[in-house]
């Protein structure tokens, strides 16, 4: 490590018959200037792949949670309005607009993430802001515990859930078998905490996105 | 470490078991127990090690005349973090999928130990045949060290190896053994079992020695 | 708030980087003998992490913006760097902080907790104040984990163990078994 590099060239300029600090800065640079040139020209090369297959994987998510949706487009919040920008920017939250063959709007997939049972879920859920109804969601990334709380993805029943749930007056989780309300999710038995997981960061999805979209849509 | 005459046979197999990175040294752990949950992401896990250190010493031989030995371990991790860079762009591009289980445990085969190790003991001292035989054999005794604990942490924990039910529906997996606290104690209990074997096989050989004294 | 809370405590306890990651094994099984060494190489740990998390954050906003390729080698040959330079400074101007932490951090610096850290609160996409608060929650959930199990430990020193148990397998069964413990954290911060 560079440990070494320090210490050697303070001992090379003592000794005089040690190599030359030249000559170690000099090796230090080709190697820079040869690892360069491999890591640019690997990541040129397998970069199209690598945006093409994450392009994708979210269009397809988009296409997941909003059924008959066959275009999307990234939209993001400026100034009161949303706006179309594909390129993503630091710190700025974005929401996908699905359209149908025929160009029409037909809803949102908004992101949106939080605290799970063990550590941040992400997750992505399609909402229709004519009938004010979520109708879909897919879990994008978590680490919850495998047998219990990756059920939040794994047990169909569950995300059959949100394939018609409605947000007003908010999305709730409830124990299984006595919701029945078209507000009211049933929770999985022995992962409640992750059900509510879902639910709340569904909520929090819905409290920062629904007023714009309500007002920009 | 090779006598006078060192015997590429010997270079390679040392690797495997005698040497065996994980087994007998407890080298290059850290970054992976954690994806060692499956089989799968092992195999995963260990071929790109495999690559890496193989790449690695093969060009740290081959270069080990102009590097300078003040800057020697700063050059080793140049070049080990590009080769682990190319991997990990690689395996993003033509394995996403498990690229994604993977994440952000793939930058961290530049900090296993055992790669800088092998590097600084061996393939800076050694002609490029025998430090790309011993990277091999390192690599393979790493890769067959990760795939024990996967299959072991998977078939118990999920019933299935390389993704195949192996038990029915009726069997109730060891969600434990996938989690962390598993990966502590299959390793610890592998330990065991290694070090029980060295021992119960070395005694063989005292008493055949024995025997042998006995005899003449 | 709540977010750097949840940063925080998800670092510290729910995933740990020792128990939950398997970060900085090495010199959790080979230093953690002895509680007051443990105790120190968990402070300087710490240290280099607060330091880690800035650099991180300052070649994440300049430099890797520009060229992202350049990531797991710039992370460890800044950090190394910085770490090295930050010691003969330490050296300089208290002798007696030099002797306390300073034979750990060329240590550290190769630790994989030191790289985990900076990768993971760049795929968390975590800005300046959220990286300093996730390097000290990491920094000091290291320190509880190595403290713990050096106190463990030193009891086992005493106990009638078997002779092929001891050593590095009776300490990962113990990791193992801490591990289990701290898997009680979960739940924490969403239970609520």
């Amino acid at each position: 490590m560079s440990t070494d590099s320090g210490l050697g060239l303070q001992s090379a300029s003592r000794q005089g018959r040690e190599p030359t600090s030249l000559r170690l800065i000099l090796t230090l640079s080709l190697a820079g200037l040869l690892s360069g040139i491999i890591i640019v020209s690997v990541y040129e090369a397998t970069l199209p792949t690598i945006t093409a297959y994450q392009a994708r994987m979210l269009r397809e998510a988009v296409f997941q949670v909003l059924p008959r949706v066959t275009q999307s487009q990234r939209l993001v919040w400026r100034d009161g309005t949303l706006i179309a920008k594909d390129a993503e920017e630091k710190g700025e939250a974005a929401v996908f607009g699905g359209y149908d063959a025929g160009g029409n709007l037909v809803g949102y997939a908004i992101p949106s993430a939080g605290p799970g049972f063990q550590d941040t879920i992400t997750l992505l859920y399609g909402y229709l802001p004519g009938s004010r109804k979520i109708v879909g969601m897919e879990v994008l990334d978590s680490r919850e515990t495998p047998g219990l709380g990756d059920k939040i993805y794994k047990d169909a029943a569950f995300v059959g859930e949100f394939k018609d749930l409605a947000v007003d007056p908010e999305v709730r989780a409830v124990k299984r078998g006595t919701g029945s309300a078209a507000n009211e999710v049933d929770a999985i038995t022995g992962a409640t905490i992750s059900s509510k997981a879902v639910v709340r960061i569904i909520n929090e999805g819905n409290a920062r996105w629904l007023p714009r979209l309500d007002a920009g849509g | 470490m090779p006598t006078s005459k060192p015997d590429a046979y010997q270079e390679f197999i040392k690797g495997l078991w005698r040497d065996n990175p994980v087994f007998a040294q407890v080298l290059g752990m850290c970054p992976m127990l954690a994806v060692t949950n499956s089989a799968v992401n092992a195999l995963a896990m260990g071929g790109a090690t495999f690559f890496v250190l193989v790449a690695s010493s093969f060009l740290v031989s081959s270069l080990k005349r102009w590097i300078p030995k003040q800057v020697r371990i700063s050059t080793y991790v140049i070049i080990i973090a590009t080769f682990v860079t190319v991997i990990d762009y690689s395996l993003q591009a033509l394995l996403p999928a498990i690229h994604k289980e993977l994440g952000a445990f793939i930058p961290l085969i530049v900090v296993n130990c055992m790669i800088l190790g092998r590097q600084e003991s061996f393939a800076s001292r050694h002609s490029i045949g025998l430090a790309v035989i011993d990277a091999l054999g390192m690599a393979v005794g790493f890769l067959f060290a990760l795939l024990a604990l996967g299959s072991v942490r998977e078939i118990l924990g999920n019933g299935t190896w390389l993704g195949l039910d192996l038990f029915g529906p009726n069997f109730e997996p060891w969600v434990i053994m996938v989690l962390p606290p598993g990966g502590f104690l299959t390793l610890g209990l592998l330990l065991l079992l290694f070090s029980w074997l060295a021992e119960r096989r070395q005694k063989l050989a005292e008493r055949l020695a024995e025997m042998e004294v006995e005899g003449t | 708030m709540n977010a750097l809370l949840w940063i925080f405590i998800s670092a510290l306890l729910v995933n740990n980087f020792v128990l939950s990651y398997f970060l900085g094994l090495c010199p959790f099984l080979g230093v953690s003998g002895r509680l007051e060494t443990a105790f120190r190489l968990g402070l300087a740990t710490l240290f280099v992490m607060l330091i880690t998390a800035l650099c991180s954050w300052l070649l994440n906003t300049y430099v890797l913006i520009h060229a992202p390729y350049l990531r797991i080698i710039s992370f460890i040959v800044v950090i190394a760097s910085t770490v090295q330079f930050i010691e003969m400074v330490i050296k300089r101007v208290s002798p007696g902080l030099f002797r306390a932490l300073g034979i750990f951090l060329p240590l550290i610096t190769t630790n994989c907790a030191i790289l985990g850290l900076a990768i993971f609160a760049t795929n968390k996409g975590y800005g300046l104040i959220e990286g300093l608060i996730y390097a000290l929650g990491a920094g000091l959930g290291f320190t509880l984990a190595l403290v713990l199990m050096a106190g463990l430990r030193e009891e086992t020193e005493l106990a009638p163990v078997p002779r092929l148990l001891r050593g590095t397998a009776l300490n990962l069964i113990i990791a193992g078994i801490l591990s289990m413990a701290f898997m009680g954290f979960a739940g924490l911060f969403s239970a609520a």
